[in-house]
């Protein structure tokens, strides 16, 4: 789970860290007052899980009530696309931040490196611009150590990689500090991300979070109330909600191809086979090991729901799933639902037989059996490109 | 030969008394897999269908002679199971469990490094070697004893190149799931340097998927330390990037960890990649059979 660039923040106070203060609006009017409340010049900041909020027009400085009220209208329902084509993310909340004075821009992260088994720290005097390019133009302006795990990370341990980083002499101390503060709030609070870009000096040599990107562990949540609580109310897509609100793991992509498989390696693969097969999946959708009749319904429920969907494939290997299970939740889903979709069905492994015999007596008109994966992906591109737009939402 | 499991394995199973524990133990013993004990605190003495259970894994190793824990206790106590089974004296871990926090995972990762105890997984589906020993919830039907060793993030994906492998008449030397977890046991590299050694294995299928950096720097050891032939397979060419797919380790972040990094960094090094499951069996069992 990523933590909006304000979470983020609040969660780094928790810890110590200096981070400038601010309130969350999501309406002109309550970000007109938070301004007034916070004074000018203040930063009215796009929250969205997304890079690049600067250059998409997310973050602007108002020096007035007026200015205030125009940002902010210009910024809420805003939709920011990220660097690489990610979103559109549609802004629903804003950020009001005293504006800060700023002397020097830095950067400074805690990750968890999963090749090497450890969290890496790394610090940069070069901030506020796109660390992944810094290091491709000057790789010794970002300066990166592990972190020994049988070792405290204390601001003492932290030290050297601020030096190394060659920061201003007079606010390394405080730096280092805060480079041990972001370590600990890693490991208290089971984050896998945590990056501040940029770290600033303000002109009171302060050293100041002046923005927050953290991912937390959603393996670890059941361990950490609130931010259980934020995952919970995080903004998603409707059919995302809802599957999470029945167990499911589902992924909304763009395409029309409906996509239901078991298992996370077989889902992926059916989506790319789809996609080299010429068709646009519409959705990741793992129904996991062991699945029954009552987890395909909910399935199929979610995948249908979704508007673009003209049709839907099935690409089950049945390990300890069983695919006469399956077959039941196929049938029970085509009657409770009125589903007219075409749906594409390829069954093997366990209980593969039985499986099709009772779609076969099942005799849906609108079902087609495959005996590849290959096949299978083939036969639902041709189905879904072949279904005229008005027919995709009859399910409803 | 075959690796991690075999005829040599003696099984003991944390939570051999609850519903999966029992299913999937048993059904590794109906297998044929040495399964010496079950562990639960506070029920040993009991048995489970003339499994005895005791109370801690160290009780099974000395008393039952058990080398190979399997972990099927839930997320949350499954860190501290794992780290038992660390000290208790087997050789081998194999944690199915999925769902353990990450950064427990880091400790214990380096626990078991230290202690020089194989570990594999978690969030895995075990370790198979075609007739001899089955310990997780691979569904063993689908392989047979050959020369193909396999190594794979995934479980489904995995039975289905299996399958692939048996209609074409090849078998396999051992399968073994890595885990779909940010962090997990054994890496590749650590299963290709088994199978490099083992002389049943000829050719060694690689299952990998979007996230992390472990198929190039499989690629990179590819190279230098393993001379049998490596066919790959990676999953994710469609998946978008900041979106967990389904495993927690599936994740493309920022600009790394796509398939098509991977894919290139493979086939840089020699090494074939297929573009889908059936392909990839296919040009296996064509690079197989010369």
């Amino acid at each position: 789970m990523d933590l909006l660039e304000y979470q983020g923040k609040q969660l780094f106070a928790t810890h110590g860290i200096a981070v400038p203060s601010g309130e969350v609006a999501t309406t002109v009017d309550g970000a007109a007052e938070a301004a007034e409340r916070i004074g000018y010049p203040c930063a009215i900041k796009a929250q969205v899980l997304i890079g690049g909020r600067g250059k998409a027009g997310g973050i602007k400085i108002a020096a007035d009530r007026e200015e205030a009220r125009v940002h902010s209208d210009a910024i809420l329902g805003m939709d920011i696309r990220g660097p690489r084509g990610e979103g559109p993310f549609r802004v629903d909340r804003v950020w009001i931040e005293g504006g800060s004075e700023i002397a020097s821009e830095y950067y400074a992260s805690v990750i968890l490196d999963r090749g090497e088994k450890k969290l890496l720290a790394m610090v940069s005097a070069k901030g506020g611009m796109d660390i992944e390019a810094v290091a491709e133009e000057d790789p010794e302006a970002l300066v990166k150590r592990h972190i020994d795990p049988s070792l405290p990370f204390d601001a003492a341990a932290a030290r050297p990689i601020v030096d190394d980083a060659g920061l201003d002499e007079d606010v390394r101390e405080e730096a280092a500090a805060v480079l041990a503060k972001l370590a600990e709030v890693a490991m208290a609070e089971d984050a896998t991300l945590i990056e501040v870009n940029p770290l600033i000096v303000t002109a009171g040599r302060e050293v100041v979070a002046l923005d927050a990107k953290v991912t937390i562990d959603n393996n670890a949540l059941y361990r950490h109330e609130e931010l259980a609580a934020i995952d919970a109310e995080s903004v998603e897509d409707p059919q995302e909600a809802m599957a999470r609100e029945k167990g499911l793991t589902y992924v909304k992509l763009d395409g029309n191809v409906g996509i239901l498989a078991n298992g996370a390696g077989l889902c992926m693969s059916t989506l790319d086979v789809v996609a080299q097969a010429g068709g646009a999946p519409a959705n990741f959708l793992d129904a996991g090991g062991g699945s029954k009749a009552e987890a395909i319904v909910d399935a199929l429920t979610v995948i249908s729901s979704d508007d673009k969907v003209s049709a839907i494939l099935f690409n089950i290997f049945g390990g300890i799933t069983r695919c006469d299970e399956i077959a039941k939740g196929i049938v029970e889903a085509s009657a409770q639902l009125d589903l007219q979709l075409p749906l594409v069905v390829r069954l093997d492994g366990t209980n593969s037989e039985q499986g099709l015999e009772i779609l076969a007596g099942a005799d849906l008109p609108n079902l087609h059996q495959e005996k590849t994966m290959l096949g299978a992906a083939q036969k639902v591109v041709e189905l879904a490109d072949g279904t005229p737009a008005a027919d995709a939402g009859a399910s409803e | 030969m075959s690796i991690v499991v075999g005829n040599d394995t003696r099984l003991v199973v944390s939570g051999l008394t609850g519903r999966e524990g029992s299913f999937h133990g048993l059904r590794n013993r109906a297998y044929g897999t040495d399964l010496v004990a079950g562990v639960t605190p506070g029920k040993g003495g009991q048995d489970v269908e003339g499994v005895p259970i005791f109370d801690s894994i160290e009780a099974s190793v000395q008393e039952a002679g058990a080398n190979t824990s399997m972990i099927f206790v839930p997320a949350r106590f499954a860190a501290t199971a794992i780290d038992e089974a660390i000290e208790s004296g087997v050789q081998t871990v194999i944690a199915i469990t999925e769902g353990i926090p990450v950064l427990d995972m880091l400790k214990t990762y380096w626990k078991a490094k230290e202690a020089g105890v194989r570990l594999i997984g978690p969030n895995c589906p075990g370790v198979l070697s075609p007739g001899k020993a089955n310990v997780g919830i691979i569904p063993a039907q689908f392989f047979d004893p050959g020369k193909i060793g396999v190594v794979s993030k995934s479980g489904t994906l995995t039975y289905q190149i299996g399958n692939e492998l048996k209609q074409a008449g090849e078998g396999n030397s051992s399968i073994v799931g890595i885990g779909g977890d940010p962090i997990v046991g054994s890496d590749f590299i650590d299963v290709l340097t088994l199978y490099e050694a083992d002389l049943e294995t000829e050719l060694i299928v690689m299952v990998g998927e979007i996230g992390g950096d472990a198929e190039e720097r499989a690629a990179e050891f590819i190279a230098t330390e393993i001379s049998k032939p490596v066919v790959a397979y990676i999953a994710g060419f469609t998946a978008p990037p900041g979106k967990q797919m389904g495993h927690a380790g599936a994740i493309i972040s920022g600009s790394s960890g796509t398939a098509q990094a991977k894919k290139e960094a493979l086939e840089a090094k020699g090494v074939r990649v297929g573009e889908s499951p059936t392909e990839t069996a296919r040009i296996a069992v064509e690079t197989l059979r010369g």
